[in-house]
């Protein structure tokens, strides 16, 4: 149930960002949502993409170095106390976050987290054990 | 264990060698002393003449040939032979004013060629091997040096010259090369690209590279053999003494073989001028013995290296000289710190146990030198975490500082961003106004 993310290095200045994904689109892979960390000097982005095989490929032919990690993502409900319920889970399981970034759905009154563990599959099994829907690759 | 015939002065006993060496030595500063009205006021000067070469040690009292005497004299003001008899002409780059230009007879090709035969086959290249030559042709020695070099061997040349990366790799795999000859920075830029591509080196019938034209380290070459699934060797040599082909790696790869009964080597203290004994380290300083175009006698290479006078297990009697690790001249002074790039390149390579490709900027900020050290992302060391980053930014930076006792920055940089030569890497780029 784990979800590959891409990440790559991008060096903190103007049009950066708009490269990568302009190789994605133009190979008609899909962004089903990314997440900017940056500092001073560099940024770091992730993506998950329909095709992260191919994403890769693209990615890694275009010149960049990519790194694939594994998270997971979890459906929470678009209300408040959605997140509460789910981060009271995992602080009953001990695993740490690493980091996580959030979107939400056009539909449904959903919304979705990513987040990166240091343990993702006892988080996987915590958040299980609690009911929380824990998405794979085919339903993001 | 078979030998080119080719090798056989390698071997030659030590006393039967300096017999020659002496011989040769006479002939050569007679030669200089009638031909080269430099060489001669220079000699007159200090109440010389080449009668005075009694024993090689009598090689110290000469004076010494510089890279500037070189330019004064530029095009043809050191050559010993009329251009009727000079075959061939080659020059240097001249990114640093005026271009060398070094002349060569038909017997200089041929000794040219030998040596280049005596340096392959020391790396264990023999007939049947596919060489791919991969520096450039042209002005510069390194092509037209290591082509005469394989053909002489026996072996095939693929005369492809620097350049087209794509194709190089192409021809590397249709045409099964078993070696190539580049510079180690070109070579890296091969591996990396034929990653890139999906070609796995390791598959490939390549097993030598025979890598010159640049210092490179032993660290280096752990990431050259492990990349290329190769053994990498060193060769040396400069224009002004013959073009490559000086000195090289045998299959010990522990220091290079100085093929000593053409190139006499003397290392000497960079400072004062004063011969040093072997084993020491200073500037490496050549006397050609054969050459008849443009004789060098006491040539200052300004490269530091030291004399191995150790006999060593491949069987060579020609005494070895250490890698290079450093030239004199590319000493940085950095806010007073005496800073030589390869120091910087040890401190990183202990950070991140695998050399990245970097490059050292210097700029002047409000009237004091800044150091910006920009280290390219490799795959092995890049983190879906920021945290991880500027710990190995951190790391990099202390190792530096450390090594250096100076606060430098660091700034990772993305991979291929940092230009890459196909001829020797820019690791400098000095931007303060002098």
């Amino acid at each position: 149930m784990k979800i590959h993310q891409l990440s790559l290095f991008l060096e903190n200045s103007p049009g950066k960002a708009l490269e990568p994904c302009r190789v994605l689109s133009c190979a008609g892979v899909n962004i089903r949502t990314l997440n900017l960390a940056d500092t001073q000097q560099f940024g770091i982005l992730r993506l998950i993409v329909d095709d992260w095989e191919r994403g890769r490929q693209l990615l890694q032919a275009a010149g960049y170095v990519v790194n694939v990690t594994e998270v997971v993502a979890v459906e929470v409900d678009d209300q408040p106390g959605g997140l509460v319920r789910l981060l009271e889970c995992l602080d009953s399981s001990g695993v740490n976050i690493e980091y996580m970034y959030a979107f939400t759905f056009g539909r449904g009154g959903r919304a979705v987290l990513i987040f990166r563990f240091d343990s993702p599959d006892v988080a996987i099994e915590c958040l299980r054990g609690s009911d929380i829907n824990v998405l794979g690759a085919p339903e993001l | 264990m078979s030998y080119h015939s080719a090798s056989a002065p390698d071997y030659l006993p030590l006393p039967r060698m300096r017999e020659l060496q002496l011989a040769r030595l006479r002939a050569i500063a007679a030669r200089a002393y009638e031909r080269v009205a430099l060489f001669r006021e220079r000699m007159d000067e200090r109440s010389l003449d080449p009668e005075c070469l009694r024993d090689i040690a009598d090689l110290a009292r000469l004076p010494f040939t510089t890279k500037s005497d070189l330019r004064d004299t530029y095009p043809f003001g050191l050559f010993a032979s009329p251009m009727a008899e000079v075959v061939r002409l080659h020059a240097s780059s001249g990114t640093t004013g005026k271009p060398i230009v070094v002349a060569y007879t038909r017997e200089d090709l041929a000794v040219w060629t030998e040596v280049m035969v005596r340096a392959l086959a020391a790396c264990g290249l023999t007939r049947g091997d596919i060489v791919q030559n991969a520096y450039g042709y042209g002005l510069f020695t390194g092509g037209l040096g290591a082509h005469y070099g394989v053909e002489g061997l026996g072996a095939t040349v693929i005369p492809i010259s620097g350049g087209n990366t794509d194709r190089q790799i192409t021809v590397m795999r249709d045409f099964r090369v078993t070696a190539i000859c580049c510079t180690p920075s070109y070579f890296l830029h091969l591996a990396e690209r034929a990653g890139e591509l999906g070609i796995d080196m390791h598959t490939l019938p390549l097993r030598a590279g025979i890598f010159g034209a640049e210092p490179w380290t032993d660290s280096m070459r752990r990431r050259l053999e492990s990349e290329g699934g190769i053994r990498a060797y060193d060769i040396y040599g400069l224009s002004e003494i013959i073009g490559p082909g000086v000195a090289v790696e045998c299959g010990c790869q522990d220091g290079l073989h100085i093929f000593e009964d053409h190139f006499y080597p003397e290392v000497v203290d960079p400072e004062t001028g004063e011969v040093l004994p072997d084993g020491e380290e200073g500037e490496l300083v050549l006397t050609t013995l054969s050459k008849q175009a443009m004789p060098m006698i006491r040539y200052r290479t300004r490269d530091i290296t030291r004399l191995m006078t150790e006999p060593c297990p491949c069987g060579r009697t020609l005494r070895r000289m250490s890698r290079i690790s450093r030239r004199s001249d590319d000493m940085l002074i950095i806010r007073g710190v005496n800073v030589f790039p390869s120091q910087i390149e040890h401190a990183l390579l202990q950070a991140e146990g695998t050399l990245p490709h970097y490059q050292i900027i210097l700029t002047r900020q409000k009237g004091l030198d800044a150091v910006e050290v920009q280290v390219e992302v490799t795959p092995q060391v890049f983190s879906d975490e920021v945290r991880t980053l500027e710990g190995l930014q951190q790391r990099l930076s202390d190792a530096i500082d450390r090594t250096l006792g100076l606060r430098v920055s660091v700034r990772l940089v993305a991979p291929r961003t940092i230009a890459r030569s196909e001829g020797k890497a820019k690791r400098v780029i000095d931007r303060r106004e002098s």
